[in-house]
């Protein structure tokens, strides 16, 4: 996990494709310019970040299901909670499952989990966009590889 | 039986806060009812589960943005119903 870059997600741990759903893992790291200000002497992951959390990970499970034909982009976060609090060092996981993939768009169930339970959930609304270049597309299927992303379960 | 109309018209009233009575087969959903298009995403997808359907909102932009079709076309309310009692005969037919 790299904050400060948005790099949310360290790999992915688990899928289920006829399912539609995935789960990923991530581990904050212990030091990060976020908390020099969130908060001074009291380092805390942001709520914001765990919904990014969860944008992330539903995001690469639609870029899976379409094929990787297009870019999903975050439109709506609904019922976003925010359960528990995160603290450097603490590793969590995110699962993601597509309630429906329409034309053009799609919603997907997020929730990140802890040690000690729930810590976040939401539902996410994604448009579906035209990639900018066939470059673009090569770097986001690199991109999944390298995070571990299971494509081939979703060419099954 | 609730039609067709009475069902969409409801869920855009639910889902944009729009007073149902101000809904009619003549009613505009851009133009007139001013629903946007992430709104519209939202009742597409109420849409979508409510008929078991999907509604190709994907090849109707891309046919108003070629010009071989008009907005009226899709997104007046009496001419999207018919658009949705079209698939719904499509899906049957399947």
């Amino acid at each position: 996990m790299r904050l400060e870059y948005f790099q949310m997600l360290d790999r992915f741990v688990d899928v289920k494709a006829d399912e539609r759903w995935i789960k990923s893992e991530s581990t904050v790291p212990d030091q990060s310019p976020v908390f020099e200000g969130h908060f001074p002497g009291y380092p805390l992951m942001p709520g914001v970040l765990l919904i990014e959390n969860m944008a992330q990970t539903c995001g690469w499970l639609v870029s899976a299901i379409t094929g990787f034909s297009g870019l999903p982009v975050l439109a709506g976060v609904k019922e976003a909670k925010v359960r528990a609090a995160v603290f450097p060092g603490m590793t969590f996981t995110t699962e993601g499952r597509i309630v429906h993939d329409g034309s053009g768009y799609a919603i997907a169930d997020g929730k990140v989990r802890g040690p000690d339970g729930a810590i976040a959930d939401a539902r996410l609304t994604y448009r579906i966009i035209p990639y900018p270049s066939p470059e673009f597309q090569n770097t986001m299927v690199t991109w999944a590889k390298q995070l571990n992303f299971p494509l081939e379960e979703f060419r099954k | 039986m609730a039609t067709t109309f009475d069902k969409v018209a409801d869920i855009i009233a639910e889902t944009c806060d729009i007073p149902r009575e101000t809904i009619t087969p003549e009613s505009h959903a851009i133009d007139d009812l001013k629903i946007d298009s992430l709104d519209f995403l939202d009742i597409a997808f109420a849409i979508d589960k409510a008929f078991g359907i999907k509604l190709p909102l994907e090849q109707w932009t891309q046919k108003i943005n070629d010009g071989q079709a008009t907005t009226e076309q899709y997104f007046v309310m009496k001419n999207l119903c018919a658009r949705i009692d079209e698939l719904i005969a499509a899906k049957g037919a399947a």
